[in-house]
């Protein structure tokens, strides 16, 4: 009767071609360097029930300096 | 955070699970509730409230699972995990309506959005700012920890892992073609959002499939996936002819 929800399904993953990729360029996204890790980053946010998602968001870029950050969407409220 | 802004758009695809409390307008036995409950599993109809600012039509959505936990009286505490953009609220109020007396949404806590889970690893905005300044004294460790990289908002949509050779055209927006591929999912399906990665596991673009997994295995030519959202920067990896 309950479906799987897409992100509790494993990905099953075929092989069309073999390559391997050139360590002098790009990056893990784990080990990057912190500007980049910011950069390419997103943080799961516990947000409280008075400021707007759009105040938090204002509030992170001035903190950490950053020149554009978004969000991706809040709980509606009761 | 900057690039990974972009990212978000496909977070938004992904579905959401809630815990909701749901009162009732009349007493209900426990057995009509489950019953009428089960019915709103799978494929629903939705028509966006009022105040969204989607287009007011009745659209399909999917109930992946509804679980009832509680009830306390006319209160109803129940999980749901649904696909993005379900309106919690209409969906009490529609089972009110099938119920027949009524219902309406008291209380409603997301707690998940694709990968991202309540307790596995939101942060408070002073646990943000307590990192930041630790940062900022030149401990990088903490704000690290709470920094996801953005590949990890993609986990929830199907996968395409493509060549070195190939990466640098599609971030100056060039559609993929089959031989820049090396692995893909197994059961992709033509006209879906699909996300780009690199072999080294980096994010390289959004974009939607023009074949299914089948079609490129079997072809050696032929576009198989339209750029839509580059997410890498250009450079990054050389271009071809410069190999």
């Amino acid at each position: 009767m309950q479906a799987v929800v897409p992100w509790a399904v494993q990905r099953e993953v075929f092989t069309k071609a073999e390559d391997v990729t050139d360590p002098k360029y790009g990056c893990q996204p784990e080990n990057r360097p912190m500007p980049l890790h910011v950069r390419y980053g997103i943080v799961n946010v516990d947000k409280p029930a008075g400021p707007s998602s759009h105040e938090v968001v204002a509030w992170i870029k001035r903190m950490m300096k950053l020149s554009h950050a978004g969000h991706g969407g809040t709980l509606e409220t009761s | 955070m900057e690039d990974a802004t972009k990212v978000v758009q496909s977070f938004l695809f992904s579905g959401k699970e809630y815990v909701c409390v749901m009162e009732i307008h009349d007493d209900v036995p426990e057995s009509t509730l489950r019953e009428v409950m089960t019915e709103f599993v799978g494929e629903i109809y939705q028509k966006p409230p009022l105040r969204a600012s989607v287009k007011r039509e009745p659209r399909k959505r999917f109930i992946y699972q509804l679980n009832l936990h509680e009830i306390e009286g006319r209160r109803v505490l129940f999980s749901c995990s649904c696909q993005a953009g379900t309106y919690i609220r209409k969906l009490c109020s529609d089972i009110g309506e099938v119920l027949g007396c009524g219902a309406h949404m008291r209380e409603l806590r997301r707690t998940c959005a694709g990968p991202f889970t309540e307790d596995g690893g939101s942060v408070t905005l002073h646990e943000i700012s307590v990192a930041n300044s630790e940062f900022e004294a030149g401990n990088e460790g903490p704000l690290r920890a709470i920094i996801k990289p953005m590949e990890l908002a993609l986990s929830s949509i199907p996968q395409i892992v493509i060549r070195d050779s190939a990466v640098d055209s599609v971030c100056h927006g060039a559609n993929l073609a089959v031989p820049g591929i090396v692995k893909l999912d197994s059961s992709i399906e033509q006209n879906r959002p699909v996300a780009l990665l690199t072999l080294k596991g980096e994010a390289v673009a959004l974009g939607r499939t023009l074949m299914t997994t089948q079609e490129v295995l079997d072809r050696e030519s032929g576009i198989a996936v339209k750029t839509e959202r580059v997410l890498m920067e250009r450079g990054t990896y050389p271009p071809l002819w410069k190999h």
